[in-house]
């Protein structure tokens, strides 16, 4: 299989990566911890002109306070009931909690970044590390309150901002084409256009055969949908900046759409390669417990590919920027930038090629999963 | 671990988002687009195809042309050379038809000249009895006179006849 040898080889460029940055960080650390006292003096210089250059919050806003890359960078990789835009000013998201009592709804402005409890309809509630968690009569938080919180979250909102610009990228690409019917495409039209003919013709048609045009809604709706989350996560300014598709939940349902899109679609060949294998009958104990499990792998594959390749990107571009807090010197922004400059481009890179691949491996199993026989 | 567990409120939301979008997009976007881009390739091999056609029909026409023009001089030239010995056929026939003409033609002024020819001995054998029957005539009217004469007479008469 190609794409096999692409993930091989993008694993292994993601490995050198990061072998290089601990490298690089490991020998800069042990220079700078000895010419620290040199540095001190610029020391407010940094944190002035670190908060112009990119309104990152956490430890240097307090000036002197010890910065922690690995809190700063988790706090982004995460999802959050705020949706920071520049220095001090964040957008306040709604909460919405379905709790024993019923549905509580009220804007995550009402906990002041954490610093206040929010007493609400039913409990009071606490924003700890980011999750709203039910105060106790104590004051302290009661662990065993069942909250399932539903909010419009940071992730949650950047996916409906991409999902209005997917609809109104493709609605009026279709407008287009009803408007020039039968004509060249022009514009949006043929930037889309051939990525349109390229899932078709080199994603599904291979993969599927000529049952793919059932399929093709739900490979170029989870196609574009990933490209444009993957997309948008790279902005690192309002209203991109959220790691939706790094964010293991928002995986979770692409592959379970998967596994279900292929499940249902599997005909009896399908059926009776998993519970009727070709091997000697007393191998059955073992090919059916892991053909069941492949049934599950095969998705969580894909679960965790598209998760950790963006995470891992999101993560090495905070990380380069991290360096110049962790070493407190304008001298690094440059190595910084440079280093995030070329990440962004592997990732615009990974960006597509993540959405191809889970594309491409989705129209493989629901094409293994309706071959027929003969 | 928070980083790996997902949180049901964004499963929620995913889900649901992605369904939404996954129903009006295969309404809105995907059904007229492919529709479209299908419609588009298939005239667009229609007119490959009748491109294709049209230029057999092109080489069979310019085929059938050459065949025509071809056959068309062949005839031209049957035709000249047929128009060629007609030519020469009226000719030959003129020219025999005028060399038996021209030959009946001598042929009369031959008889022509016979007869004249006839026609003068006749005269002249008509006037020669005339002058004979004159000099007889004479002689015989001189000899009565005198005999010396007479002689004479005759001797001319003779001369004459000689001449004539």
């Amino acid at each position: 299989m190609d794409c096999n040898q692409v993930l091989v080889s993008k694993v292994k460029k993601v490995i050198v990566v990061f072998t290089l940055l601990i490298a690089f960080l490991s020998i800069k650390i042990d220079t700078f911890a000895q010419a620290d006292s040199a540095v001190v003096p610029v020391d407010s210089v940094v944190a002035e002109s670190a908060e112009a250059v990119s309104g990152q919050h956490g430890a240097v806003e307090h000036g002197k306070e010890k910065f922690e890359p690995t809190k700063v960078i988790m706090e982004h990789i995460a999802d959050s009931h705020m949706w920071h835009l520049w220095g001090h000013t964040s957008l306040p998201l709604p909460v919405i909690l379905y709790t024993n009592g019923g549905l509580e709804v009220f804007s995550s402005a009402n906990f002041h970044h954490g610093e206040h409890d929010y007493v609400g309809k039913y409990n009071t509630y606490r924003l700890e590390e980011d999750h709203v968690k039910v105060v106790g009569a104590d004051g302290k938080i009661d662990e065993d309150a069942s909250v399932l919180d539903f909010s419009i979250t940071k992730n949650v909102a950047a996916m409906f901002v991409a999902i209005v610009v997917i609809l109104i990228v493709f609605i009026s690409v279709a407008g287009a084409y009803k408007k020039r019917v039968g004509k060249s495409p022009k514009g949006l039209q043929s930037f889309i256009e051939p990525i349109i003919i390229f899932v078709r013709d080199d994603i599904a048609k291979p993969n599927i055969g000529h049952k793919y045009a059932k399929f093709m809604p739900y490979l170029l709706t989870t196609f574009f949908f990933i490209l444009f989350n993957n997309i948008f996560g790279l902005i690192p300014i309002f209203p991109g900046g959220a790691n939706v598709t790094g964010n293991i939940a928002l995986t979770f349902v692409m592959a379970l759409g998967t596994m279900i899109i292929v499940n249902i679609n599997g005909n009896k060949y399908y059926w009776k390669h998993i519970f009727k294998p070709d091997v000697p009958f007393w191998l059955y104990p073992i090919m059916i417990p892991v053909e069941l499990i492949g049934i599950i792998s095969k998705p969580f594959a894909l679960m965790i590919r598209l998760f950790a390749n963006i995470t891992a990107g999101h993560i090495i571009v905070l990380s380069l920027i991290s360096l110049i807090f962790i070493f407190e010197t304008l001298a690094i922004a440059p190595v910084s930038v440079a280093f995030v400059l070329f990440m962004d481009v592997l990732e615009l890179l990974v960006a597509f090629l993540q959405a191809f691949i889970f594309t491409l491996l989705t129209a493989l199993f629901i094409g293994m999963a309706v071959e027929e026989h003969h | 671990m928070d980083l790996v567990t997902p949180s049901i409120g964004l499963v929620f939301w995913t889900s649901l988002a992605f369904i939404c979008l996954l129903i009006l997009l295969r309404k809105f976007a995907w059904k007229p687009i492919l529709g479209a881009i299908h419609e588009r390739e298939q005239s667009i091999d229609e007119a490959l195809n009748k491109a294709e056609l049209a230029k057999q029909e092109m080489a069979r026409l310019t085929s059938q042309n050459q065949d025509l023009m071809q056959q068309a001089r062949a005839e031209r030239d049957e035709i000249l050379k047929e128009a060629k010995t007609l030519k020469d056929g009226i000719l030959n026939e003129a020219k025999k038809q005028a060399q038996v003409e021209g030959a009946k033609l001598i042929e009369k002024a031959k008889i022509e000249i016979e007869n004249q020819k006839k026609a003068a001995l006749a005269e002249v054998k008509d006037q020669v009895s005339t002058l004979s029957l004159e000099i007889a005539e004479r002689v015989l009217r001189t000899q009565l006179d005198d005999k010396t004469k007479q002689e004479a007479l005759v001797a001319n008469l003779l001369k004459d006849v000689e001449l004539n």
